[in-house]
């Protein structure tokens, strides 16, 4: 099995006027390719300053980060916005889409950043992700025009579109009801299982890992639990079993 | 990133602010058409200016008589005597850099014809004068060289004496005027010239055979000048210099000694004149592109609000991969695309404002291509001074801080 993230004994330190904030303590996990891991912890656990380690957004103080078999601890900035853009898809939790943008130019935002792809490939391969997220027929809607589960599955479409080795989610369901987090677990579920993409979520719900194959707690920027989980439930069930509305329909 | 994408995003930004782009824009293209507009009409009365003396004559050379005795009455140009029939003779053997040569002695009297007379003045020249000066004849023939030999009692009447002595309908062409009791025969009518640049009615003359006017009018053998037509323009102030020296010699002066007479090239009235207008214009130019700065400072402006209100859109566009220098690039281009667009719109209002005026005072349109190049040139230069330090701000922001940015 391929192994996406290797971390070894990653540590972070902030400077906060005279003293020193140690947010990572020494945290060593992998993650192999096509896994599904939810890495939870309450605030303050480390769980940010992790995911912005993972993000290549922040650099460990200590400890050897591997993304994809590359080394993210002695890239400079330009090159970490080259591993981010070809390597990772994130998802945020307030969906960052570009205001009065169309769906379609939100999706093809981060092939701008890579010079290889033409303008005719970018704008085929952004329908293609949004048809992948089955919202072809909203490509030329704005944001505002959209619920929050279709924007978050527009950012999702985002995500994918310069095919990640690494979907990085943060919180993504944060901002959602029950029914639309269901829905893009759903969805995320359906990414990792049918097209085989590895997922990080980063939560503070259980109810959310749940639907992931593993999952990591974080207490005071150590690894506290990392299990995997024998029973992961199906999103899709979970959504058939809940209450139908009137006012709904998928 | 490639410039095409660059120019993609940075539309698709400022579509989504159109107003403030606009506004924006609109300090730049009032300084662009405020620059455009008064260049135009600096270089249009400059060519009016130009225009006008050129009409005084074909690179004419003006040689004055002058006083240059150094004690005693000072006398004015005009009645000083030291031009005569020799210097003429030798200017006309040894010049080189000339065409022709007239000179000209005038004589202000009172034409009559029958009950009809008129204040006016005749000038005695020679056949080569019309040439000279740039006059045509609109009726009629120049006196020729045996006129001149036997004094012929012909002249040639400018158009507003010919319409104060001659009644309506009637062709003046042969009949006969008295200018201080000698009838003289007119032989031909000029062109209308109309006023010169100082206002004076060029059409108010009569010619005649110098030789006539010197002997049979004011009794003299002085000229009250000489005009010349150097070979070309840029020959005048080497025919003017050629002149000078002729002269000196004929008059016999001594290299201490100053001239007893003045030589003027119509080029350096042009280029007195020209430097008052050109001067006027660089000052109102100069105005004018200090609203263009103002309008750069607009952009710098603008540009800081929005990083500000972008921030989180910079770390999201770091987040998805965007370098420093993509984010740079981004906002640089936005505030070109602002200066160059409003520096287009200037420069056509610009350019339609300054048409409508050339029309309106009767200039010829002028279409300067460099300083539109210029004025061009100098948007993208405002776009980049002014767009640079809020796209660095930009281009420096942390993607972590700028994601979490409310």
């Amino acid at each position: 099995m391929k192994k996406i993230l290797e971390l070894h004994d990653i540590k972070r330190e902030f400077q906060m006027g005279s003293e020193i904030v140690r947010a990572l303590k020494g945290v060593s996990f992998d993650v192999f390719a096509g896994e599904f891991v939810t890495i939870m912890g309450s605030s303050g656990s480390g769980k940010t300053t992790l995911l912005n380690t993972l993000g290549c957004l922040d650099k460990p103080t200590n400890g050897n980060y591997l993304l994809d078999g590359v080394s993210v601890r002695e890239r400079s900035r330009d090159e970490l916005a080259k591993l981010r853009n070809e390597k990772i898809g994130f998802v945020f939790q307030a969906y960052n889409l570009l205001p009065r943008t169309t769906a379609l130019e939100n999706v093809e935002l981060p092939l701008f950043y890579n010079p290889t792809v033409t303008a005719a490939e970018r704008r085929e391969r952004a329908a293609a992700a949004l048809q992948a997220v089955k919202l072809g027929d909203r490509m030329h809607h704005l944001p505002n025009e959209m619920s929050g589960g279709q924007q978050q599955r527009v950012a999702i479409a985002r995500a994918l579109v310069n095919e990640p080795v690494m979907i990085l989610a943060d919180e993504a369901t944060g901002n959602l009801d029950t029914r639309t987090s269901y829905e893009i677990m759903a969805l995320m579920q359906d990414l990792n299982q049918s097209q085989g993409k590895t997922i990080v979520f980063v939560t503070h719900e259980p109810d959310i890992a749940a639907f992931s194959s593993r999952t990591i707690t974080l207490r005071d920027g150590r690894v506290v639990k990392d299990q995997i989980n024998q029973q992961v439930r199906s999103a899709k069930e979970m959504l058939a079993a809940l209450p139908q509305t009137e006012d709904y329909h998928v | 990133m490639k410039v095409l994408n660059l120019i993609r995003l940075a539309l698709l930004a400022l579509q989504r602010n159109k107003l403030r782009a606009v506004l924006t824009m609109l300090g730049i293209i009032i300084g662009v058409a405020a620059v455009i507009t008064i260049g135009a009409i600096g270089a249009g009365s400059t060519a009016s200016v130009h225009n006008s003396l050129a009409g005084m004559g074909s690179n004419l050379i003006m040689v004055m008589p002058n006083s240059n005795a150094p004690g005693g009455a000072r006398l004015q140009g005009a009645n000083v005597e030291t031009l005569t029939e020799k210097d003429l003779v030798a200017i006309k053997k040894e010049a080189t850099y000339i065409n022709a040569i007239s000179p000209s002695s005038q004589s202000k009297g009172q034409a009559i014809n029958g009950s009809l007379n008129w204040p006016t003045t005749i000038e005695g020249v020679n056949q080569d004068y019309l040439a000279i000066k740039n006059i045509s004849l609109k009726d009629g023939k120049m006196f020729s060289d045996r006129d001149v030999h036997t004094y012929g009692k012909v002249c040639l009447l400018g158009q507003t004496v010919v319409d104060n002595v001659f009644p309506k309908g009637v062709d003046p062409v042969g009949k006969i005027i008295r200018f201080k009791k000698i009838p003289f025969q007119v032989i031909g009518i000029l062109n209308k010239k109309g006023q010169n640049t100082f206002g004076q009615d060029q059409d108010d003359i009569i010619l005649a055979p110098y030789t006539t006017v010197q002997k049979r009018i004011i009794a003299s053998i002085y000229f009250g000048s000489f005009n010349a037509s150097a070979k070309s323009e840029n020959l005048s102030q080497a025919a003017a210099d050629e002149m000078e020296k002729i002269l000196r010699k004929t008059h016999r002066l001594r290299p201490a000694e100053d001239n007893d007479f003045t030589v003027r090239t119509q080029a350096e009235l042009i280029q007195t004149l020209s430097s008052i207008t050109t001067l006027l214009t660089a000052l109102l130019t100069a105005i004018a592109a200090i609203s263009l700065v103002i309008g750069g400072i607009g952009i710098m402006n603008i540009m800081y609000v929005s990083v500000t209100e972008r921030t989180k859109e910079i770390g999201l566009r770091m987040a998805i991969g965007a370098r420093g220098r993509d984010i740079l690039s981004q906002f640089l281009t936005e505030a070109i695309l602002i200066s160059v667009t409003g520096g287009l719109i200037g420069i056509l209002i610009g350019e339609t404002l300054a048409f409508v005026i050339a029309n309106a005072l009767k200039w010829a349109p002028i279409i300067d291509k460099a300083s539109i190049m210029e004025a061009f040139g100098f948007c993208t230069l405002i776009g980049v001074f002014f767009g640079y330090y809020p796209a660095l701000k930009a281009s420096r922001l942390d993607p972590i801080e700028a994601l979490r940015y409310e």
